[in-house]
């Protein structure tokens, strides 16, 4: 079968309509999880410094900006694991189930 | 806007990327040529022959042009997320973020932060459409509805463009810091990044870049977290003690721990993240590397684990950065003249160094001399790599042969083009010698955000883009972003030498981004030829094939 033949099918299989909807919005949600903390961070750093220069727990010298940055990065590298593991998990079964389905 | 702002805000970009930082040392005037440092060189050499011998083995298995420039799709996930790691972990990463968190404490950690954002973004809107739509060179995406000939000539333009100045950055900051750290001629050292990269990408194509690279990140991974280890070992393994020594040391006191004024400025500040997030995305050479996994599956692994590693290197660089404060910047044997608080030793992005000799010793030092030089040879393979697929594999086998040559001969143009952008490297690196070179960086970042990454993530989101609209849009993005760039402090004030600048900003991707953007709307949108709606029309097929993966490149085996 040509790929012009499958793609046809395959747009037709509610199921291609399903992954690209979940996945969809999957992905633009864990962005948005990464974007906004992100720029709130930023806003907050050019609108209101001060902020950050509290104290963090019971320490006198660390200011709660460092663990909030720290949090930012970790928090983003956490996500991408999140992302990866219902990508290249459901996600990918659905996905092969949906070929599957085409090819027969 | 008062004058003391518009400096402030020029003294922010200046010192705003790392690559930027590291340019920002050639502002500094000429650096001293420093005593031949032997045992730098030494560990260097065996880095030289270790990776030729790669290049060896390499060249006997790029047979194909798929060999050639994604090293046949057969780079797993997790080795090709290492060499992502090593792409973006340059010397200048390590050097420039360090030295900007050593001199303005938190404004450095929130340029660090802007620097890393922008990968798990990649991961959730790009990986996996980049892998199942591309083949070799992101033209191959943007142009695939679109008309081959002028869309895939100016993709390629524009990643040539961002190519270029991002080599002269890497080959001015090679020279410098190999005159710092070796004790070698300047001119010498450019020659030498020169020939050495003509070699890996020539005869090991993909295959040996890669594992440059991968060789690479782990030596810096390793050397880095030694020396973080090392220093927080220096103040007991306490945070407590660390910043409070550090707040002691600083002429910035307790203000070293909370927002400066480096992005006082809103607008300043999300110009300068637009531009890293989404320069950062359509870098050419990063965009490359996804098309060197089998598939979408192990593109997006890959995307993980290089966040991983450039994570944790970011926070290691905090650390010795904070380190350095107390080790280095109290410490007169890393001053000239032995003045505390005067001008460090080889310019301002030289912390971690004089940190790794005051807690390794020189051994240690000439250890990570040797990791910062293999650095720079990794990056630019890679930047040259990208640079002659697009003339190869664009310009020469699309464009002028119509899909007509033979792999053969398109490989050969490659390494013509190989040789002849090494070459065209190592004149533009003495051409520019002692230059500022800074605002070539906000040019290749502005490039790539406001040519490159538009007519990208538009190809592949939205139905009606159309060939005119994407022309005539990454025009606007190509001419704003230049543009903006001239009339920026960088350039109209450094360089040109006028009182004030024209735009107060230094990162134009706010205004040309948004130029970009809007004109390919605008035009494409109007375009009701029937060539536009055959484009659209062709968008259905391409989303298949870009959510499911059926018909993209597959790995060659051998």
């Amino acid at each position: 079968m040509s790929d012009k033949a499958l793609y046809d099918k395959i747009r037709k299989n509610p199921k291609f309509a399903q992954l690209c909807r979940e996945r969809g919005r999957f992905s633009l949600i864990l962005s948005l999880i990464v974007l906004v903390p992100y720029y709130a961070f930023m806003m907050t750093v050019a609108y209101n410094p001060k902020f950050f220069a509290d104290h963090f727990g019971d320490s006198t010298i660390m200011t709660i900006g460092w663990p909030i940055g720290a949090v930012i990065i970790v928090g983003s590298w956490l996500l991408t694991g999140i992302y990866i593991r219902r990508a290249n998990g459901a996600f990918e079964d659905l996905n092969e189930e949906i070929i599957a389905e085409a090819r027969k | 806007m008062s004058l003391s702002k518009l400096k402030s805000i020029g003294l922010a970009v200046l010192a705003l990327l790392p690559t930027l930082a590291l340019a920002a040392a050639a502002s500094d005037g000429p650096v001293e040529k420093q005593p031949v440092n032997i045992s730098a060189i030494a560990m260097f050499v065996v880095f030289v022959l270790l990776t030729l011998g790669i290049t060896y083995w390499a060249a006997s298995r790029t047979k194909s042009t798929a060999d050639f420039y994604t090293a046949g799709g057969g780079i797993s996930g997790f080795q090709n997320g290492l060499a992502i790691a090593g792409d973006y972990m340059s010397a200048a990463t390590l050097l420039g973020l360090s030295s900007l968190i050593y001199a303005r404490g938190f404004d450095g950690f929130i340029y660090t932060i802007s620097f890393f954002v922008g990968w798990p973004i990649i991961l959730f809107i790009l990986a996996e459409r980049l892998r199942n739509l591309g083949k070799f060179t992101f033209a191959d995406i943007a142009s695939f509805r679109l008309d081959q000939t002028k869309i895939r000539t100016f993709a390629a333009f524009g990643s040539l463009t961002v190519v270029f100045f991002y080599l002269i950055v890497q080959m001015v900051g090679a020279g410098q810091l190999i005159q710092l750290l070796f004790g070698l001629e300047y001119n010498f050292a450019v020659i030498l990044v020169g020939v050495l990269m003509i070699i890996y990408v020539t005869f090991g194509g993909m295959v040996a870049t890669t594992w440059v690279q991968i060789i690479k990140a782990c030596l810096l991974l390793f050397g880095g977290t030694l020396l973080m280890l090392l220093t927080f070992n220096y103040f007991g393994f306490s945070f407590d003690n660390l910043f409070g020594k550090a707040i002691e040391s600083s002429k910035l006191g307790v203000s070293l721990m909370e927002p400066g004024k480096l992005l006082a400025d809103p607008v300043s500040a999300v110009s300068l993240s637009l531009g890293l997030l989404f320069g950062t995305a359509a870098l050419p050479h990063i965009l490359m590397r996804f098309f060197t996994v089998p598939n979408a599956k192990e593109a997006r692994k890959s995307v993980f684990v290089a966040t991983g590693f450039i994570g944790f290197f970011f926070l290691v660089v905090v650390v010795l950065g904070i380190g350095a404060i107390t080790i280095v910047g109290t410490d007169p044997q890393f001053f000239e003249n032995g003045v505390v608080g005067g001008k460090l030793i080889g310019g301002s992005n030289m912390p971690v160094m004089h940190l790794a000799k005051a807690v390794g010793g020189d051994i240690f030092l000439g250890f990570l001399s040797a990791v910062a030089f293999a650095t720079i040879l990794a990056v630019v393979s890679g930047l040259a790599l990208a640079g002659a697929s697009a003339i190869s594999h664009d310009i020469y086998a699309r464009v002028i042969k119509k899909g007509s040559a033979s792999g053969e001969q398109e490989m050969r143009v490659g390494k013509y083009a190989s040789v002849f952008i090494g070459f065209i490297a190592v004149v533009l690196g003495i051409l520019f010698k002692d230059q500022n070179v800074a605002f070539l960086v906000a040019l290749a970042f502005g490039v790539a955000a406001s040519v490159n990454f538009p007519v990208l993530i538009l190809s592949m989101y939205w139905k009606g883009l159309t060939t005119r609209g994407a022309l005539i849009g990454g025009i606007v993005g190509l001419f704003a972003a230049v543009g903006l760039v001239i009339l920026s402090p960088a350039v109209w004030v450094k360089v040109i030498g006028n009182a004030a600048p024209i735009f107060p900003y230094d990162h134009p991707a706010l205004f040309s981004m948004s130029a970009a953007f809007l004109a390919t709307w605008l035009f494409s949108v109007t375009d009701k030829s029937a060539r536009a709606k055959a484009e659209i029309a062709a968008f259905d097929d391409q989303y298949v094939r870009a959510q499911t993966g059926i018909g993209a490149a597959q790995a060659s085996d051998h």
